[in-house]
């Protein structure tokens, strides 16, 4: 494996081929928040809440680091004027959905987003999909899946292998950042008596 | 009698799982649904998880998981027709058989969609029916149209 040196925040780090920046900051203990990234799990890039800016070769854009793999002299703010205001309207967007999500507020509190700034559409899920992926790639179960699209689009357990699996499991619930999942749970388990 | 069917189409592309797609299209054409026991079975004899197969037929509108009429009719609602008149043309249909787009009437005959644009614009406005396209449709005309359907 290649030896790919770049910078984050004015730092050199020196990071494998093919990891992501995110990976290349974490190893030099730079936090970027994140929702939809969890360890175990393939990175997913839905929430870009991970948003940072990137230079190379003189052109600077923004980047989600939990996918964007790490690149020879790349240039990494974590934190700029740009990525903070890019954050706070993400973070706005996030709480019209989930205006009482905690892992939201925190965020919220730190990068300043007002929750009533858009009109409310309480679907209380922000469809990070790690409850979906973590059935799917550690626990294999499948039990939970997306359904419909677009605004439309929602999670939804499958009454049959959730009855058979999820009572003894229940490894996504402190996942989720909005315990909509729960909810969901508690509904699909009404119906399955 | 249902069972062989799916299992006819199953095999005709040899169970395999990167044919979903074209699997459930075969079984939404054959019942004009994808019943839950045909999910079930797609999903056993391919070994791809419910929750794919759950998130695909919801996913693409070519699916159904209700029966669909042995007719589909599309009332296009596009910018043109709305103009020449389709939202007279789409009430009598609905007064015709009786259901609203995206409805199915109770003898499984016609199930009614609306449709945003179906490219022939000067033909407006437009009704097409199980893929035949009813040109420059006037609302009186339409239960001549309907006729001809069983």
């Amino acid at each position: 494996m290649n030896e790919i040196i770049l910078q984050i925040d004015g730092r050199k780090v020196q990071a494998k081929e093919g990891m992501t920046v995110l990976q290349a900051a974490q190893s030099i203990g730079i936090n970027i928040p994140t929702l939809c990234h969890h360890e175990k799990l393939e990175s997913y890039g839905a929430c870009r809440i991970c948003i940072v800016e990137a230079e190379t070769g003189g052109r600077t854009r923004l980047i989600a680091a939990c996918v964007y793999p790490v690149e020879e002299n790349m240039a990494v703010r974590t934190r700029s004027e740009k990525v903070d205001k890019t954050r706070k309207v993400l973070l706005e967007e996030l709480l019209a959905h989930a205006p009482d999500s905690v892992p939201l507020q925190a965020l919220a509190q730190e990068y300043g987003a007002d929750k009533d700034r858009f009109e409310k559409e309480p679907s209380f899920c922000v469809l990070c999909g790690l409850c979906v992926r973590y059935c799917a790639e550690v626990k294999k179960i499948n039990a939970i899946g997306f359904s419909d699209r677009g605004a439309k689009r929602e999670i939804s357990f499958i009454p049959e292998i959730a009855s058979g699996n999820c009572w003894d499991c229940k490894e996504c619930f402190p996942l989720c950042p909005t315990s909509y999942l729960q909810a969901a749970y508690v509904l699909i388990e009404a119906l399955m008596r | 009698m249902f069972e062989d069917k799916v299992d006819e189409i199953i095999d005709q592309y040899q169970s395999d799982p990167s044919a979903l797609i074209q699997i459930l299209l075969a079984i939404q054409r054959e019942y004009r649904w994808v019943s839950k026991e045909a999910i079930d079975k797609v999903s056993k004899k391919l070994d791809v998880p419910l929750n794919r197969i759950h998130h695909i037929v919801t996913f693409y509108k070519a699916f159904s998981l209700i029966p669909k009429g042995r007719h589909e009719i599309h009332v296009c609602t596009g910018t043109a027709c709305h103009v020449r008149g389709a939202p007279r043309l789409l009430d009598s249909v609905q007064d015709l058989i009786g259901i609203k787009p995206g409805e199915t009437d109770l003898d499984l005959k016609f199930t009614l969609e609306t449709v945003g644009c179906v490219g022939c614009c000067a033909l407006g406005p437009v009704m097409v029916i199980d893929g035949e396209y009813h040109g420059k449709m006037a609302p009186a005309q339409s239960e001549a149209v309907l006729k001809n359907y069983a």
